[in-house]
């Protein structure tokens, strides 16, 4: 085992969109050698304790890590379940705000007396989208989309229902500032295969540096390990996948 | 998937929360992943007064065949009564 593998995992505030003081959940390493920070982007039900886990596993890996608590300007001090239901009857979370509580997370890492100045982001569902969002509007050096949805496609054709709140990302994908790795259910229908297959070609087209897997027997969500769309061996290749992209972009 | 849909509705009555009852103002519907049921996604009702802050709350999630069974349930129940006590 590493001598230096210590790292503090608690609760802390960070300035975030319009300078608001919020809420984030960190993993913190605690000796001086300098590394990358990763900030992890929840998903729409909330800032709750699977999301936590991933960013303790980044603690893990070596990497400083902090999730914004994306709904604390809804109901600031509330429980994150309660906050979460504030924000979902508001319509979810708005993209400006979501990028400028994305950009003081990857200030707090850099700003760390052990960071070297790199930072990534990393989205799970909702995240996913969020996460391209992120890259397209913020000089971060690596990013990971987990089966977001609406980075493509048209929302308001969903089972009839207009998808209020979210917009596909057409216009911004010319602004992507960073490598992309992107982890897809093969199965799942929100993003489908064909809405992945134009990321793919939307990229290529642009000359973007990116990085795709689709996984069989797999649909969305498949690295929640208390879901029942848990699938281990995506979600073993995946974490794989995720630890060799950030060990490129993210090291000095 | 987040499926991002809400509806919310206006609502009069009264709910018991975490602190006991409280008014209720509005009710929020959506479908997507629980917080705490064993199922990928549910039907989940907040029925909620914001004016007394987030936590003043009354949370259900349900899998699609329980709402659609409730949500029969509560039409029949309203078509039973008397016309003149609704």
């Amino acid at each position: 085992m590493s001598e230096n593998d210590a790292f503090l995992s608690a609760t802390v505030r960070i300035t975030g969109h319009g300078g608001a003081e919020i809420e984030a959940y960190a993993a913190l390493l605690q000796d001086e050698t300098a590394r990358g920070g990763v900030v992890v982007i929840h998903h729409l039900p909330g800032y709750d304790e699977a999301t936590k886990e991933i960013v303790r596993r980044f603690g893990h890996l070596g990497y400083n890590a902090v999730m914004p608590n994306l709904f604390w300007h809804d109901a600031p001090g509330a429980a994150p379940d309660d906050a979460a239901a504030a924000g979902r009857a508001k319509g979810g979370v708005p993209d400006e705000r979501l990028v400028g509580d994305v950009a003081g997370a990857a200030e707090y890492l850099r700003s760390l007396p052990n960071s070297n100045g790199k930072a990534g982001v990393i989205g799970f569902c909702s995240g996913g989208r969020q996460s391209v969002l992120a890259a397209c509007s913020l000089p971060l050096d690596a990013a990971v989309d987990c089966y977001g949805a609406f980075v493509t496609g048209d929302p308001s054709t969903i089972q009839g229902h207009p998808m209020r709140h979210v917009a596909p990302l057409y216009d911004k994908l010319p602004d992507l500032h960073c490598p992309l790795l992107g982890l897809f259910g093969a199965d799942d229908q929100h993003p489908s295969a064909a809405e992945v297959a134009e990321l793919e070609q939307i990229l290529t087209k642009l000359g973007k540096p990116f990085e795709f897997h689709s996984y069989p027997d797999a649909g969305h969500a498949f690295f929640m390990v208390e879901r029942p769309a848990f699938r281990p061996a995506a979600a073993k290749d995946g974490w794989e996948r995720i630890g060799s992209f950030f060990g490129k972009h993210l090291s000095a | 998937m987040c499926t991002y849909i809400t509806a919310k509705v206006d609502t009069e009555g009264s709910g018991k929360g975490a602190e006991g009852w409280f008014p209720l103002t509005q009710t929020t519907v959506y479908f997507d992943h629980p917080v705490h049921a064993a199922a990928e996604h549910t039907l989940n009702i907040d029925f909620r007064n914001p004016g007394r802050g987030a936590g003043a709350r009354v949370a259900v999630e349900l899998t699609a065949e329980t709402a659609r069974a409730l949500a029969k349930a509560i039409m029949e129940t309203l078509d039973a009564v008397p016309q003149d006590l609704t």
